[in-house]
């Protein structure tokens, strides 16, 4: 039987693999957004399974947030991607710091 | 069966979000993301959370990684420079994850361990009770109702910061004027000339 600690196994690995991306790939900014979304799915992923195992829906109203405040930072963080393309002609996060006033 | 189809998601979820770290071209990185939504959305289903599982699939697949998708076509990057640092990073960055991730699992061990006497409970939709559907939306629109519009207002604010963001002035474009078009007056852009015979008229 599937208990609550396979899915929490499950969602761990998926957040681990989310920071290791970060870590990884930290000149692409696409991939790093890519990332935040893999930690955010696995946030999901958590509190969907203790809002079924517990027996309390909350979990999947906050899950439900949690899409949306995802979906608004995928949105800001592409716009702002694009702006600094069209500046700069590169996205190295590296060079970032030159923006500052 | 649902112990098979909980492996079988499972893996597909890790595997495809290792992919999507570990690939060299973006694209096939917004793919496999798109995989590992799909299979969460069927980790989800299995529980009962029905509601969010077709959420994920609309909003995840639907739209953000559409736009994702969209964004990695739309600039021309180098991407095989923007690597050059992903082998140097790789030994300390998976020995770090490993030591999470180990800290993690070890942590759930305890807690299940421990006997907090939580994870025996019911799982999916009761008999007889109401709907997954239904009693997400009977929780939201009555208790939940001030953080459904906070929600809402995130999504306005982030639409209207896309936007403002990524509006510009574009130079060399004829935009129609109203303004200036109502405001012509015949006087003004007309002109009488009697020229003399053989003669034309300069304009």
């Amino acid at each position: 039987m599937i208990g609550i600690e396979h899915y929490l196994v499950v969602s761990s690995i998926l957040f681990v693999m989310g920071m290791l991306g970060i870590f990884l790939n930290r000149k692409n900014i696409i991939i790093i957004l890519m990332a935040i979304e893999l930690i955010l799915l696995s946030v999901n992923l958590n509190l969907v399974a203790f809002s079924a195992f517990l027996g309390d829906m909350t979990g999947q109203i906050f899950a439900m947030f949690v899409l949306t405040v995802a979906a608004g930072e995928a949105a800001i963080g592409l716009a702002i991607l694009v702006i600094y393309f069209r500046q700069r002609g590169t996205i190295a996060v590296d060079d970032v710091n030159r923006m500052k006033g | 069966m649902q112990i098979f189809a909980f492996y079988l998601f499972g893996a597909i979820v890790i595997a495809s979000g290792a992919f999507c770290i570990f690939a060299r071209n973006p694209v096939h990185s917004v793919l496999w993301l798109i995989l590992a939504f799909f299979n969460a959305a069927g980790l989800m289903l299995l529980v009962g959370a029905e509601f969010i599982a077709a959420l994920l699939v609309i909003v995840y697949v639907g739209a953000v990684a559409v736009l994702f998708l969209f964004v990695v076509m739309m600039l021309d990057i180098d991407f095989a420079e923007l690597r050059a640092g992903f082998m140097k990073n790789l030994p300390l960055g998976l020995l770090l994850a490993l030591v999470l991730m180990a800290e993690i699992i070890f942590g759930i061990g305890a807690w299940t361990a421990g006997g907090m006497g939580e994870a025996t409970a019911v799982v999916g939709p009761q008999e007889g009770g109401p709907s997954n559907i239904e009693a997400l939306g009977t929780l939201l629109y009555t208790k939940y109702v001030f953080l459904f519009e906070a929600a809402g207002l995130i999504l306005l604010v982030a639409m209207v910061g896309a936007i403002v963001l990524t509006n510009r002035k574009r130079g060399g474009v004829r935009i129609q004027n109203i303004q200036e078009q109502v405001r012509r007056r015949p006087q003004d852009a007309t002109r009488n000339e009697q020229p003399e015979v053989g003669k034309g008229v300069e304009l």
